[in-house]
């Protein structure tokens, strides 16, 4: 798939619990090789957004097409086949608590690939390289590793069979301003040297400064896609409000 | 897209090792036997190709990268040529990552693994009963200030919690009582009849249930349905740094927390015991009735006959007792709860398992007192 081209194309999607509607023809394309940030205030569906797409909910109405495939008409083969090819990060990493940090990492490579065992231990290692973590963190259980340590953990655990999308959920939230600011280098590195499309829900306007490419709004239940200045822009009151509150400006300031 | 191809050619003393294909996780396997297999002794160079790669993504670039570093290990020249410059990026990445270390052994099973798990038990439960030991000493104190200034009982707390653990336990411990009653004289009466003794039935569920059965099993059942509450409700509070927040504000944990249902469990297990020994009575009478014509006034005076006041609060001072062991066990559990909600989990199990083992020690314990006594 060509860098630019849809990768994800939510249309017409609809979701409510009960009589709530969550989100009402909401449209969204994300291009392949893009990060792109989905922000919206507290309850306004961004993680449920998330979950819909890879398919933690059911949605009322509308499709996602993922690499081509609606993902409303996939027999359960297919759809195994095509969790493989993304990788979700979710906010405390979500890790299993009763395995060490190479079983985590190893759960998706056991049951979507063949590699033999030497290999896996190899590529185990890499990954925990890749995300930086210290080597020895890998026979440790999650509950002796630090908040940051988990997050890293969980995406080595999301990278583990090389996805080409990436979900991630709140990444950097609970981190220090220097862990978040590595965290958000680490993402931006990995997404160019692998090639991923990342789509990050996110409150951090830091992260959405320094690494989305394209930010997504979402308000009233529907979204709406551009660049930091294209937003900047824009007259609606709750993204007036977000881009140009004292804590947006003071990222500007560093920007310029 | 064609999986992953490897050719191997040897030109003089060098090898041109030519990839193709995509080197993705789908053909790691075949490739990983591949490169494994590559016999390079004796050549001076290996030229490794990729002009033909269609897509390389970590596990591929993981591949190249350690035949490579193998490689010259051995004192052979490698030379990579020919990548794309988006295989070439991941490819250096992945090449200053190095050789990670080899991950820890995962722990296999040994025999002497046997004797080490039970001495690790045997301390481990050592150190509980001491920390519990401790805990006791805490509410004894804690107990000692509240004596003092009786004004500190937390009245709402304590009403609640006897509604909680006394009177919501009532529908179930009474089903289960009455059924005791009746399987006790349905078995008396079995056994009992061969000697033409049915009549002692009356003695049977009258001295075993005022005696043991009632105490014991009620005590069972607000074991596993308040001490696991005690701990799963003070274990969240430990996880949410409620405790934590309670010892800011300048409170005692064991006052607000402990106490409260310490002393509720004690009002409300004497009570349940003494409903829970009605229940099985009424169901031992209703037996009776059925099985050797004995109604239910014969049973009663047959029963009045039997039993003393004795035997009654022989069964009705253990309560207390028991109801301080769950509610100690119960709330001692929660608040060594640590970190992860998995730790509550654990901990309520294991509250209710130590509840119940000390139940019944006790228990034994009064038998052995009671009969050394004379009662």
């Amino acid at each position: 798939m060509a860098a630019g081209d849809p990768i994800i194309r939510v249309s017409g999607l609809r979701t409510q619990f009960g009589a709530q509607v969550i989100h009402d023809n909401l449209d969204l394309e994300v291009r392949a090789g893009e990060v792109i940030g989905v922000v919206g205030g507290s309850g306004s569906g961004k993680s449920v957004l998330l979950r819909t797409i890879v398919g933690l909910n059911r949605q009322t109405a509308g499709s996602i097409v993922v690499f081509g495939q609606d993902t409303g008409g996939l027999g359960d083969v297919e759809w195994r086949r095509l969790q493989a090819r993304w990788g979700v990060l979710f906010q405390g990493g979500a890790l299993f608590s009763s395995l060490t940090v190479a079983q985590n990492i190893q759960v998706p490579m056991k049951e979507h690939t063949d590699l033999p065992r030497g290999l896996m231990n190899e590529l185990t290692g890499l990954k925990v390289e890749m995300v930086g973590l210290p080597a020895e963190a890998s026979g440790k259980i999650p509950a002796e590793l630090s908040g940051g340590m988990r997050k890293r953990a969980g995406l080595a655990r999301a990278l583990a069979v090389d996805p080409e999308i990436l979900f991630l959920d709140e990444p950097t939230a609970g981190l220090d301003p220097i862990g978040a600011a590595a965290f958000d280098q680490l993402i931006r590195g990995l997404q160019q040297s692998l090639g991923l499309t990342v789509f990050m829900v996110t409150h951090d306007l830091d992260s959405l400064a320094t690494i989305c490419d394209r930010i997504a709004v979402l308000v009233d239940k529907r979204i709406k896609v551009g660049t930091m200045a294209e937003l900047m822009q824009d007259d609606h009151p709750w993204i007036r409000e977000y881009f140009h509150g004292p804590r947006a400006r003071a990222v500007r300031r560093e920007q310029t | 897209m064609t999986a992953g191809l490897m050719e191997t050619a040897r030109r003089g003393e060098d090898i041109v090792l030519t990839a193709a294909g995509a080197w993705t996780i789908q053909a790691a396997r075949a490739l990983d036997e591949g490169l494994r297999a590559l016999q390079a002794t004796g050549a001076k160079k290996v030229l490794i190709v990729l002009t033909d790669l269609t897509a390389l993504d970590t596990v591929g670039a993981w591949l190249i990268a350690r035949t490579e570093r193998e490689l010259r290990a051995a004192g052979i020249a490698v030379d990579i040529g020919g990548a794309k410059p988006g295989h070439q990026a991941l490819l250096t990445r992945i090449m200053e990552a190095g050789q990670p270390p080899p991950l820890p052994p995962e722990p296999g099973f040994h025999l002497v693994d046997i004797v080490a798990n039970t001495g690790e038990a045997l301390i481990h439960g050592g150190r509980q009963a001491r920390d519990m030991l401790g805990f006791f000493g805490a509410i004894v104190i804690a107990i000692g200030r509240l004596l003092r200034r009786p004004s500190r009982i937390r009245f709402t707390s304590l009403v609640s919690n006897i509604e909680q653990h006394g009177l919501n336990a009532m529908p179930i411990v009474g089903i289960l009582l009455f059924l005791v009653g009746i399987v006790v004289a349905y078995q008396g009466v079995g056994q009992l009849r061969r000697f033409g003794a049915e009549i002692l039935t009356v003695d049977l569920v009258g001295i075993s249930v005022l005696r043991e059965m009632g105490v014991l099993i009620t005590s069972i059942v607000v074991a596993g349905r308040s001490g696991s509450a005690f701990t799963a409700q003070i274990g969240t509070m430990q996880v949410n740094e409620e405790v934590d927040a309670i010892r800011t504000l300048g409170l005692d944990p064991l006052e607000v927390l402990v106490l409260p249902r310490m002393l509720a469990l004690m009002i409300a297990l004497p009570l349940l015991t003494f409903f829970a020994n009605m229940m099985a009575i009424l169901g031992g009478a209703f037996m009776a009735s059925q099985n050797i014509d004995i109604t239910f006034a014969q049973f009663l005076s047959l029963l009045n006959q039997a039993v003393t006041l004795t035997h009654f609060w022989v069964g009705m001072i253990k309560a207390p007792v028991f109801a301080f062991l769950i509610a100690m066990v119960g709330c001692f559990e929660g608040m060594r709860v640590r970190g992860s909600a998995e730790s509550v989990g654990r901990l309520t199990t294991q509250a209710v398992v130590e509840s119940l083992f000390l139940v019944i020690v006790f228990d034994a314990g009064f038998s052995v007192l009671f009969t050394y006594l004379g009662y």
